[in-house]
Parts: structure tokens; C-alpha cells; sequence
């Protein structure tokens, strides 16, 4: 517990943050696209995408498989295979990711902005100690010695609570268990004081209990050294419980996006609430659970419509034709639907049924 | 690890015991003996029976086993039925031969073949990938007999820069340039299957890595491109490592058809000879020492592995 307060301590000495006041925009993005291209066809992943994350603000998007989650918090780091192409403004932490040379983005990446991965397991390289893999990122970003890197590898180690953490350094990924080599993850991601952290999906591979665990870490250590996250996941409850903000990803676009509690007590959209339909909880025992029919579109060519209207039970003719723009309902809730008055009108009807 | 290393040594003694069994009967099942074209037809049946007690073959056949066992066991590979000469010095001088070729063959080809790979699983589907995968290509499917006649002709009877067969003066480890000129073209030969299926081997490992979720995770962390090529190389290194392991064994064999065409006294000659006299000594003695290298240098790479990737280690 000393040995963190000590890191908490140092990460802000260390490094003066920026004056609050001047700009607090983290992360800066604007109608972001990301278009696979290869020979055989083209794929439009994200469809203009756009939102600004403050110091110490946790968004979390969620969105099945296939929404464009995974592939927004990639291209927040460029991260995508060469055949990817980035549009739109991307600025992380002061830097403008989509026009970065490749030699400063890798100065970037794992300094200013990292990233948690979804498996731990294939996510590690196997053949490397848990201690080498933090001390080497350590050392290519602050130039420092063996010995010191070390040092910080061990720090950090502590920090994210794994027990007898000196050993561990000395352990291969495979050695260690589902929730710990997560915890080491955690520990490579934040071992150069990043000030924006994605985590992508970080607990869908881990049990349950410590799923839990890994979560209430994760927002404690994102408190303590008041990073911005952006926390990607198919879980709504896990969304609910370490965001701030919720944007709800659909085929490529955000359709909902809102405080956890504006989604709860109002989801507007249909989507956000197949969602939070379909999400298993104690009140709803005894009742059939909620789903939402059919799959999401190929995201082949951009559709000219909504996307979610072939899946949605209040689409009408219009919801086909044009694209719904946000509509915003409070200074922190916007959605993308044309149908949201008659929606209100039933959504309260299917409450009272 | 040591634990591991010890299993893997006390692992051997089966496999070669299974080895000299194997070996031993598989000789005598071949129809034939050494007799009969060392003695006239019409050799008195007293003489036979004498000769074949010299070398034991009046013998039950597992009695023969393991008195050649024993006598392996301390170093007595015995004589060779044709000759008279003891086995132990032929083998020696053409195992050596075989070595002066085999081992620059095989830096050579590993060198060339790791560097073919990685480069073309590096640039995969540019005109690097492509060219690098023909020259492999080119390399394991020409016959060995085929390419030595052919560089011979070019380099030896056109051009005139190399010596076309038999080996330098010395007529042993290379003593003086001339020596090595006379290598030139059988190493180069012997080389080019290593190098053609390491490189096949390293790209397609280095392309798998590539795909793999933890090469993105290093770029996430912000390492250079040659710090990566560093961890990639590393995971590809073991079944790099097996599949030389192999190679090197099958050159230790010697070729017979490159110590043919380049005239050159070798294990390949020494065992094509001892086959077609029906030399059983000798035949046994070579297949067995090879064997015991073959076993000797897989070992060594079991090891290496497990010492690279720890998860071999279980």
C-alpha cells in the first residue's frame, strides 16, 4: 500500500500536469472514420465518430461484436493493420494521431497514450518474463537503466496488487493465472504514467469474481493517478459500473450517448434499450429475457439510413431514407433516432404492461 | 531446466539402444552376406565355416547382437569383412570428410535461409517476400546431382574457377586456399536444401507471430520496429531450431549423390560402398555412430528449446 501511494506520489511530481484551465480536452475526436480496404472488398467500420474526454473522465462504449468498438480505440492509437485508413481529427493527449510520422507515433504510444488488452494471455508475449516486458517499455521511454527499470517494474507490480510481486517479475505469462496476468497488463500499461488509457474488453476474458476485482482496481487506480480511460466493453453492467459517460456504438457510429444514469432512467434510442433489455438482473427473474432479433449489417458499404432500423420494432419508411443527426435532450444526452416520440410514448407503455 | 535437460538425456539411452536394434536387424534381413562375394563359389565348405566363426556369424543372431553391443559399448566397432582394416579408423576419416562440407554447409544454409525467411515474413507479398521465396523455392526442388553437375560444368569446365572434384592437397581438414577452393562448390550445394526449407519454415513462423494479438501489443507499447523483429525472431526460434537440428543430421549423413559427383570420401561413400559389399561391420558401426550424433545433436536442440520458450520446459 506504501510502495503505491509512493508511485501515486511520484507519477505527480513527476510529471507537471498540464494547466486545467487551458485545455481540457484529452482526447479530442472529431467525425473519425476508419475504412478497411483490401482487394477483395471494403469494409466501413467507423462512420464518423466523435467526442472529447476530459482529465480523469472515464467514457465506456458499448456495442456488440462487430460495432466498431474495438477498431475506435485502435485508431485512437493507430493500431490497425496497414491496410486501415484514418480520417476525420484524432488528437490524444495533444497529439495529432492521424497525421503522426510512425517514428513519433511510437513515441506516443505507450507513453502518453497504452492501451489493456482484452486477452492477457495471448496479449503477453509468451517467451518473456512479466518483469522484462514492463522493464523493456520502461526503458524505451524514459532511457533509463536495467536496474531502475527494474525497479519500476516491481513498483508497479505492487501496485496493481499482485501478491509476492517479486517473484513474479521472474514468471512467463503462462505461468500465472487469467486475473494476475490481467493485473500485469494493467501494471505494462500504466508503466509510463499514461495519461490516457483504452482498455479494450479487459474483463471479458476473466472469471466473474474477478472480473469484479480487475473493474473495481482498474477505476481505483484510474482515480488515483487521474488518468482519462476509455473503457470498451459488451458488458452493460460493467459499463455502468466504471464509466462516467456511456456512448452506445452501433454499426460503426455512435447512436446514444449520455451519462450511465441518463441510459438507465432514459435510453432513448432503441438499441441502448435491446441492451439494457437484454441484461440479466435480479428484479427480472421469473421473466423471459429480452433480446434483440437479428444481427448487426455488414458494414460492406455505409448505409444511407439508420443502421439499426432492419432490427428495430418502431422503424418506419423514414428511418430507411435519411441518416438520423443527434438530437440532444440535456447538455450530456444525445441519440440518433427519428422515432424517439413515439418511442417515449411506448417505451412508457411497456414499462406500466 | 537442469531437471528437464537430465530427463532429456536419460531419455536417450532407449532411443539408442532401440536405434542399434534396429539397426542391426534390419541388415540382416537384407538377403545376401558378405561371404559370398568375399569367397569363390566353389570355396571348401571347411574354409566357410571358418571364416564365418571369425566374425561370429555361426551365431544365433541375438548372440551376435549383443556381443557387437558390447564391443561398441567400449569403443571396438570392429573390422571390415573386406578389408581386414578396423572399422573404428574408416568410419573417422570419412565422418571428418563429411564435416569439413557439413558444417560450412550448414552455417551457410541456416544463415542464408534464417535471413530469407524473416526478410520475406517481414515484407510479406512485396516483391522481397517474392524474390526471397523463389530463391528458396529454387533451392529445395532442384536435385542435389543435378545442380552439382551443372555448377560443375559452369564454374569448373567453362569458366575454370573451381577445382571440379575430389578433395584440396591436404586431403583432410583445409590447410592452404587451394584446399578450400575444392570445397567451394560441394558446401554450396549441400547447403541449399537447409536454406530452402529454414526459410520456408522461419517465414511462414514469422508471418503466424505476426497475426499473433501480442506483436499489436508491442507496437501499443511504443517499441522500435527492430526491438519487435528481436521478439518475433525469438518465438520463432524454436521450431527454427528443430528443423535444424534435423537438417544438420541428414548432412552428418553425408550425400551420397554430392560425394559421388564431387568425388569426395565421405560417410555417404563409406555407407554406399559397405551396402553394395554387404560389409556388415562397417554398415552397422556407420549407422549407428550416425545415429548416436543424430540423437546427440536433437538433444542439444530439446534443450536450446526448452531454454528459449519455458513453456517446452513442461
Amino acid at each position: 500500500m506504501n510502495v503505491h501511494a509512493h508511485f501515486v506520489a511520484q507519477l505527480h511530481g513527476a510529471r507537471p500536469i498540464a494547466d486545467p484551465a487551458a485545455s481540457d480536452a484529452l482526447v479530442d475526436v472529431e467525425d473519425m472514420t476508419v475504412t478497411f480496404r483490401s482487394r477483395e472488398r471494403v469494409v466501413h467500420a467507423v462512420n464518423g465518430v466523435s467526442f472529447s474526454l476530459r482529465r480523469g473522465e472515464v467514457l465506456g462504449i458499448l456495442g456488440e461484436s462487430g460495432s466498431g468498438k474495438s477498431v475506435t480505440l485502435r485508431a485512437l492509437m493507430r493500431l490497425l493493420p496497414d491496410h486501415a485508413q484514418v480520417g476525420g481529427k484524432v488528437v490524444v493527449a495533444g497529439h495529432d494521431v492521424a497525421r503522426l510520422d510512425e517514428s513519433r507515433l511510437e513515441d506516443v504510444r505507450g507513453r502518453a497514450i497504452s492501451m489493456i488488452f482484452q486477452e492477457p494471455m495471448t496479449a503477453l508475449d509468451p517467451v518473456f518474463t512479466i518483469g522484462e516486458q514492463i522493464a523493456e517499455t520502461v526503458r524505451r521511454h524514459e532511457g533509463c537503466d536495467r536496474r531502475t527499470a527494474e525497479a519500476r517494474a516491481l513498483d508497479l507490480l505492487d501496485m496493481v496488487q499482485i501478491p509476492s510481486a517479486r517473484r513474479r517479475l521472474k514468471a512467463y505469462p503462462h505461468e500465472m493465472s487469467g486475473g494476475m496476468r490481467q493485473r500485469a497488463m494493467i501494471a505494462l500499461a500504466l508503466s509510463c504514467r499514461p495519461s490516457v488509457l483504452l482498455a479494450d474488453e479487459p474483463t471479458t476474458a476473466l472469471d466473474v469474481t474477478v472480473q469484479i476485482q480487475v473493474l473495481l482496481l482498474l477505476r481505483k487506480l484510474q482515480k488515483e493517478l487521474g488518468m482519462a480511460v476509455i473503457f470498451v466493453t459488451h458488458d452493460v453492467g460493467a459499463a455502468i459500473e466504471v464509466s462516467d459517460r456511456l456512448a452506445v456504438m452501433y454499426a460503426g457510429r455512435f447512436v446514444e450517448t449520455g451519462t450511465a444514469i441518463d441510459m438507465i432512467e432514459t435510453p432513448r434510442h432503441p438499441y441502448t434499450n435491446g441492451l439494457l433489455d437484454s441484461m440479466l438482473s435480479g428484479d427480472k427473474r421469473g421473466q423471459r429475457l429480452e433480446t434483440i432479433p437479428g444481427a448487426p449489417p455488414s458494414l460492406g458499404q455505409a448505409p444511407a439510413g439508420c443502421s439499426f432500423a432492419p432490427r428495430c420494432r418502431f422503424a418506419a419508411t423514414s428511418c430507411t431514407l435519411a441518416l438520423p443527426e443527434p438530437t440532444a435532450f440535456s447538455p450530456t444526452h444525445t441519440a440518433r433516432c427519428f422515432r424517439m416520440d413515439t418511442k417515449a410514448e411506448r417505451f412508457a407503455m411497456l414499462a406500466d404492461a | 531446466m537442469l531437471v528437464y535437460a537430465l530427463v532429456r538425456i536419460l531419455y536417450t539411452i532407449p532411443i539408442l539402444l532401440g536405434v542399434s536394434l534396429i539397426a542391426f536387424g534390419l541388415i540382416h534381413l537384407v538377403p545376401g552376406n558378405p561371404l559370398d562375394l568375399l569367397l569363390p563359389p566353389e570355396a571348401p565348405k571347411e574354409l566357410v565355416d571358418q571364416i564365418k566363426a571369425k566374425y561370429g556369424f555361426d551365431q544365433p543372431l541375438y548372440i551376435q547382437y549383443f556381443t557387437w553391443l558390447g564391443r561398441v559399448a567400449v569403443g571396438d566397432l570392429g573390422n571390415s569383412v573386406f578389408t581386414g582394416e578396423p572399422v573404428r579408423e574408416q568410419l573417422i576419416s570419412a565422418l571428418s570428410n563429411t564435416l569439413v562440407l557439413a558444417i560450412p554447409a550448414a552455417v551457410l544454409g541456416f544463415a542464408l535461409g534464417i535471413f530469407l525467411g524473416a526478410v520475406a515474413g517481414f515484407n510479406r507479398d512485396t516483391w522481397i517476400d517474392k524474390l526471397a521465396s523463389a530463391i528458396a523455392i529454387t533451392g529445395v526442388s532442384m536435385p542435389h546431382y543435378w545442380g552439382a553437375i551443372v555448377s560443375v560444368i559452369l564454374f569448373s569446365v567453362i569458366l575454370n574457377w573451381l577445382p571440379a572434384t575430389g578433395m584440396g592437397p591436404s586431403g583432410g581438414l583445409p590447410q592452404s586456399w587451394e584446399d578450400v577452393t575444392h570445397m567451394i562448390l560441394p558446401v554450396a550445394t549441400l547447403s541449399l536444401i537447409p536454406m530452402g526449407v529454414i526459410s520456408r519454415l522461419v517465414r511462414a513462423t514469422v508471418l503466424e507471430i505476426n497475426g499473433q494479438e501480442f506483436t499489436a501489443a508491442l507496437r501499443g507499447k511504443g517499441l522500435r520496429r527492430k526491438r519487435i523483429i528481436y521478439h518475433v525472431l525469438k518465438n520463432a526460434a524454436p521450431p527454427a531450431m528443430a528443423l535444424m537440428g534435423l537438417q544438420f543430421g541428414y548432412l552428418l549423413g553425408g550425400s551420397i549423390l554430392v560425394e559421388t559427383v564431387y568425388n569426395w570420401p565421405g560417410s555417404g561413400q563409406l555407407m554406399n560402398l559397405a551396402i553394395f559389399r554387404r560389409d556388415i561391420p562397417v554398415l552397422q558401426a556407420t549407422v549407428v555412430v550416425l545415429s548416436f550424433f543424430f540423437v546427440l545433436i536433437n538433444l542439444s536442440v530439446d534443450v536450446l528449446q526448452a531454454a528459449i520458450d519455458p513453456r517446452i520446459r513442461r
